[in-house]
Parts: C-alpha cells; sequence; structure tokens
C-alpha cells in the first residue's frame, strides 16, 4: 500500500555489463503494474533492485516516501514470489507461512489470524500440514503467494510466477490472480503490484499498466490497450499483440494530395488520419495487426494481391500466412471465411483487404512511431 | 513426470532382464561378506579350527570367547575402552560439523578477499599425507601440554582441518539454488538466523554423511591415539584391540576376533541408521508437476 518510484535507476553487474539504463518509472498506490519483455531485458535485474536483492548502481529507489536504496530486503516492506516459489522444504506450509512473522516477533494469535486468512483466500486452508514436495505445481504457487500475503507488504513483487505452470493451469492462476487484486482493494487494503513476466498475454490481461522492457530501457509505460492501439515503437507493436502485429518494409511516396504506402509492389493509399506527423517520403516500417487484415472486404479495407503460403487452424479462426511481394505476413480471420482456402494449394492467389486505417508507420531506422 | 507413464512397457522388459543382474550381485555381495562371516564364525572356534578349515560353520556355540574378549588381559574392560572411544569421537563430530559447516557456509555464499586462493589451498591440503603433519602437530601439542590427552585428537576438527568434509558440503551447497535464501532474507532472516533455520536443515544429507564418515573414521583411527595417548586407560578401541593380540605371549585368537566382531557394531549401527538421510537428498522446496 504504497507508491513506488523509480529514478534514473542503473544496474551494472560486477562483470562490468550493464544491464539497466537510466529507468525512470512511477507505481501508484495499489496498482497492478506488469514489467514485459523478452527474456534477457533486465525485469528480474529490476525487481531484484526493487527487493533488495541486487544493489543499486546509481539512481533513487523510492517506496512509499522513503529513499530505500541502501535498507536492507527485510526492512524495505515488500515481499517477493519466485519463479521456482523457493518455498522451505524443510517446513510444513503452515510455518513457510508463518516463518517471516514469526522472526519479526509478531505474536502467536496474531500469527495464527494472518496465516488462517491467507490460506482462507487462496483455498489452501486443507494444505497447512503438508511439506512443500507434497503439494502440486499449482498448490505451491498457491502457497508461495499466501507466503507474500501474510505479510501485509507495502508492494508485492512477482518474478515470473506462473511460468512452470501447464497452459490450462496459468490461465486459472492468472484469473485467480487478478481476482486477488481486486478482492484486496475491495477489502480497503489495496496492494502495488510489480509483476514481471515474459507473456504479453499475462502482461496485457492482468496489468493495469504495463511497462515494456527491452535490453534494459524502457520502451513504453502505458494501459493495455493504449500499448495496443498506440504503440511508441515497432519492438512495442510487434511485442504487444498475438499474433504479432505484422511489420514490413515500406515506402512512403506522394499520391495525389495525400501520401501512400508503396508495399512489394502495390501502392497503397494512407488515410489522412495515419499520414505522419511530419510529412516524408521514403523508407518506412509499416505495421499493420492481422486482426485488421481479411480475405475478405472489411470496413474500409484495400484490397491487394497476395500468394498463400498455408494456413493455422485455431478452432474458431485461421493464421493465413501470405506474401505480397515478397513480404510475408499473417492475417487472422474467421474460421467459416477461410473455408473457402482449406483446398487452395500453395502459391496460389489470394486477395487480402488491409484496413489501411488501422496501419502504423515506424522510423526505417529507429523503429519510433511517426504517429 | 511422463517417465511413468512410459514405464509399464519398459518394466515388463526389465524384469525379464533383472534376474541374472540380481545373481551377478548376489554372487559378488556373498564374495565381499564371506569375510565378515567367517570373522563371525570364527569367534567360536579354537586357534585349532580357525588355522585349518575354511567353511565358517563352527562346530559349536560358545560365547565364552566374547566374554573372555571383553575382559581383556588388562585391568579395564573392553567397556571402558568404549566409553573413552565415544568420548573422542562425540565430541570430535559436534566441533567437526559445526566448523565444517560454517567454513563451507563462508565458501558457497559470501564473496570474500582472496576467497578463490583460499579455497585452493584448503583443497590442496586435502592432497597432504596425514602422517607428514604427525611430527609437528605432536610437538606442538607437547608445548601445549596436552600430550596423554583427548585434546589432540579433538581440537584439529575445531577448525575444519577435515577439508574434504569442508569441500564437500560447499558442493553440496553451491548445487541448492539460492531463491529460498533470498526468500529468508526479505522474510526478515540475518546471517545467523539463515544458517540456523535455512542452510542447516537444507544440507541435513550431507552433514549426516559427515557425521557418519567422521564416526567410524574416528572409532578406526589408530595412528593419532597411538601417537598421542601414553595412559592405558585412556585408549580408545582401536589400541585396546591391538593389544589383546600383543599382550600374552599365546593369543587365543577367538577372543580377539569376538571384540573385533563387537568393535564393528558401533559403526556398522550407525551407517544402518544414517542410511534412510544418505538416498534422501536434497528434496527442494521447488517445482513439480
Ligand atoms: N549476476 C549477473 N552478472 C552478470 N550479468 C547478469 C547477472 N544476472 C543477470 N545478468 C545479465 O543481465 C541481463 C538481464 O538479466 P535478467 O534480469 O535476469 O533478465 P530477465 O529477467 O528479463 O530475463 C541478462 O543479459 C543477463 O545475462
Ligand atoms: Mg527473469
Amino acid at each position: 500500500m504504497a507508491a513506488l518510484s523509480l529514478a534514473k535507476i542503473e544496474k551494472t553487474y560486477p562483470n562490468g555489463f550493464k544491464a539497466v539504463h537510466g529507468v525512470d518509472l512511477e507505481v501508484r498506490d495499489g496498482e497492478f503494474m506488469v514489467l514485459v519483455g523478452p527474456s534477457g531485458c533486465a525485469k528480474s535485474t529490476l525487481l531484484r533492485m526493487v527487493a533488495g536483492l541486487e544493489s543499486i548502481s546509481a539512481g533513487v529507489l523510492r517506496i512509499g516516501d522513503r529513499v530505500v536504496n541502501d535498507l536492507p530486503a527485510k526492512a524495505r516492506g515488500i515481499a517477493m514470489v519466485f519463479q521456482n516459489y523457493a518455498l522451505y522444504p524443510h517446513m510444513r506450509v503452515f510455518d513457510n507461512l508463518a516463518f517471516g512473522l514469526k522472526l519479526a516477533g509478531t505474536s502467536k494469535a496474531e500469527v495464527e489470524r494472518r496465516v488462517r486468512h491467507a490460506a482462507k483466500l487462496l483455498e489452501m486452508e486443507a494444505l497447512l500440514d503438508r511439506y512443500p514436495r507434497q503439494l502440486s505445481g499449482g498448490q505451491a504457487q498457491r502457497v508461495a503467494v499466501g507466503r507474500a500475503i501474510v505479510k501485509e507488504p507495502e508492494v508485492f513483487l512477482f518474478d515470473e510466477p506462473l511460468s512452470n505452470l501447464d497452459a490450462k493451469l496459468r490461465a486459472a492462476m492468472r484469473v485467480r490472480l487478478t481476482e486477488l487484486h481486486r478482492t484486496l482493494r475491495e477489502q480497503g487494503r489495496p496492494a502495488t503490484v510489480i509483476y514481471v513476466t515474459h507473456d504479453q498475454t499475462e502482461a496485457m490481461t492482468m496489468g493495469e499498466r504495463i511497462c515494456v522492457l527491452k535490453e534494459g530501457v524502457i520502451q513504453q509505460v502505458d494501459t493495455p490497450v493504449a500499448l495496443y492501439r498506440r504503440p511508441a515503437n515497432a519492438f512495442v507493436a510487434g511485442f504487444i499483440g498475438s499474433p504479432e502485429m505484422n511489420i514490413l518494409d515500406a515506402e512512403l511516396v506522394a499520391a495525389g494530395a495525400g501520401l501512400a504506402v508503396r508495399l512489394g509492389g502495390h501502392t497503397l493509399p494512407l488515410p489522412p488520419e495515419r499520414a505522419p506527423r511530419t510529412p516524408l517520403h521514403g523508407p518506412v516500417k509499416f505495421g499493420l495487426r492481422p486482426e485488421h487484415i481479411g480475405i475478405v472486404p472489411l470496413d474500409g479495407s484495400t484490397p491487394v494481391p497476395a500468394k498463400l503460403r498455408f494456413g493455422e487452424h485455431m478452432g474458431n479462426e485461421v493464421f493465413v500466412h501470405a506474401e505480397i511481394g515478397n513480404l510475408a505476413l499473417t492475417a487472422r480471420v474467421p474460421a467459416p471465411q477461410a473455408e473457402s482456402l482449406q483446398a487452395s494449394p500453395r502459391g496460389s492467389e489470394v486477395t487480402l483487404h488491409l484496413q489501411m486505417d488501422s496501419a502504423h508507420l515506424f522510423d526505417a531506422a529507429s523503429g519510433a512511431s511517426l504517429a | 513426470m511422463n517417465t511413468s507413464a512410459a514405464n509399464p512397457v519398459a518394466m515388463g522388459e526389465n524384469r525379464g532382464a533383472a534376474w541374472p543382474r540380481y545373481v551377478v550381485l548376489a554372487a559378488v555381495s556373498l564374495l565381499m561378506l564371506y569375510p565378515l562371516v567367517w570373522l563371525v564364525g570364527a569367534t567360536f572356534k579354537s586357534n585349532a579350527e580357525i588355522f585349518t578349515e575354511v567353511g565358517f560353520w563352527p562346530s559349536h556355540l560358545d560365547f565364552g570367547a566374547y566374554a573372555r574378549g571383553w575382559k581383556t588381559s588388562t585391568e579395564y574392560t573392553f567397556a571402558t575402552y568404549f566409553f573413552n572411544s565415544f568420548l573422542i569421537t562425540i565430541p570430535r563430530i559436534l566441533v567437526t560439523v559445526t566448523s565444517c559447516v560454517l567454513v563451507a557456509y563462508a565458501f558457497a555464499r559470501f564473496e570474500f578477499w582472496g576467497k578463490k586462493w583460499l579455497f585452493a589451498v584448503m583443497v590442496g591440503t586435502m592432497m597432504l599425507p596425514l602422517i607428514v603433519l604427525r611430527l609437528p602437530q605432536y610437538l606442538m601439542f607437547r608445548e601445549l601440554g596436552m600430550l596423554d590427552t583427548y585434546w589432540p585428537l579433538i581440537l584439529p576438527s575445531a577448525f575444519a582441518t577435515d577439508t574434504f568434509f569442508v569441500f564437500m558440503l560447499v558442493q553440496f551447497l553451491r548445487a541448492i539454488p539460492r531463491d529460498m535464501e533470498e526468500a529468508a532474507m526479505i522474510d526478515g532472516c540475518n546471517a545467523l538466523q539463515m544458517l540456523l533455520f535455512i542452510i542447516v536443515p537444507l544440507l541435513r544429507p550431507a552433514i549426516v554423511s559427515v557425521i557418519v564418515f567422521q564416526f567410524i573414521w574416528t572409532m578406526n583411527d589408530f595412528m593419532g591415539p597411538l601417537v598421542f595417548l601414553a595412559s592405558v586407560e585412556k585408549y580408545p578401541v582401536s589400541l585396546a584391540l591391538k593389544m589383546s593380540i600383543g599382550a600374552t605371549e599365546e593369543v587365543e585368537w577367538a577372543n580377539v576376533i569376538a571384540i573385533s566382531v563387537v568393535a564393528l557394531i558401533p559403526s556398522v549401527a550407525v551407517f544402518f541408521a544414517a542410511q534412510r538421510h544418505f538416498i534422501e537428498g536434497a528434496a527442494a522446496g521447488g517445482i513439480k508437476g
């Protein structure tokens, strides 16, 4: 229950590797903030610096209104859930939860009350007498969360807590954790959460705001919807959304009064509201999400001839992979529409319908959004 | 996880192939155990029988050899010698475990100046033959006025000089992920609480090994007591055994063998008591299913 602020945070490891480059981030009181990025982008490093498990090379870290740079982990008012759960194997679940409280000299009755409360919240009252080795992955995961809850910390830190679960359980736990956050808020004890994941689905579904990281540099911080609609650069555009946004090499050219995109030998007029702020001509990166490409005409779409490569059937929809000129791209179409393609051989002609009013343009060199 | 599903077929095949393997194993273990069995058999035999018969089955069952061996030809019974052995072994195990765990914890988990170098030196001392140390140790303990006491047999172990154990514990600790310790750090452990509440329980299988090995080695140690102890009343079992051979001109081998068998019992008992913990290993708190 505290805001958290990172100002110009840097991390250089003892071996000289600079993992974090000047990160500025404000996490609001009670907010569910997700740090997302590909493996190795320093998400864990950042989280561990907040936790106090890793020293901070430069910058200022505040929890609430305290500067905590040099406070030990136990004095920061944080609780952390580890990827491997890190339960104490020689203690029963009850003692795993109670350990930190006992160390802090909490009264027996209070320990009992908090452990029972957390166990109830996570529906694991029946597990309290078990040892960690007697738990399934999902149960161990809940115990790990419970161990964080009993501490009633200022800030919860999660480091890829669901990545060891199978897909079904992961989806269930996603919902459960989100609900838990809402429940705590409704109970008047909102929890500030920093949640690390490499999975954009987790980020999109759980985060109130998402911070996208790449190689130790923040790319964009915003709500899931804003990230999806207005990615700040090609990296964010490609990372958020599934299947990935098509990002193709293209050229901006003049077309009558406005602009057009030259794409694999075809010229597609660009709606005025999608044109770059500063008019320019020349090479750009053209981005269009698969859901904005159809094999039948869509709202205000522009037809382009293409060659079929193959389709990935997902049940209710099909990811159609095709080529415009020599540029590969993916369309996401409802299954019934794709039925006609089922029999088509590789390389046969299809017409793709591109919704140009959903197009994104990025600088060819830097990848920054031109919108 | 998937292995159990795939097993039924594999197990069927294995059962067919298992018989020859068990036969070979049984034959080899019999070969290894035979001297021990013979030893027990010999305790019921006369000298003449011992040196003429290969079979272990004695012609008559007479526990007299045990009684005579236990009494010894000295003024003390083996009860005294066993007591002496424990008086050396138990304190030595205590200080060994304490010192070795502390040193291993430092090597495995802390960064300090010259760590690599110190570790190399420590491992290097493992190569040193023990006998090389005897003379300087003897001179040192003489200066300290500790000859003919148990101190020279116990004190060195209090400084983690059993480097093999330190090495073993360090390796074991290195294999344990640090997550649990980090969780404990966040939970508020200081370094000492970490050691007592987290590290020692995690190290338990390795500590059990240290206890067992140190027990057996100390019980069997002959040179140490021989060098440092002078009075018979302070002799441990290993020395007393040797004495029971030398004391009289005509050795009653059955007596000697009987008491050797008895002398084996503590080590064997400790080993079997600890066996379960050996195997258990470090069941980490982490990932499953
Ligand atoms: N102790 C360390 N010493 C040196 N480099 C490290 C250390 N830990 C992590 N790194 C490097 O820092 C970068 C970020 O690592 P990490 O924070 O674990 O990434 P993520 O959690 O996003 O996958 C990686 O390139 C990794 O190799
Ligand atoms: Mg990580």
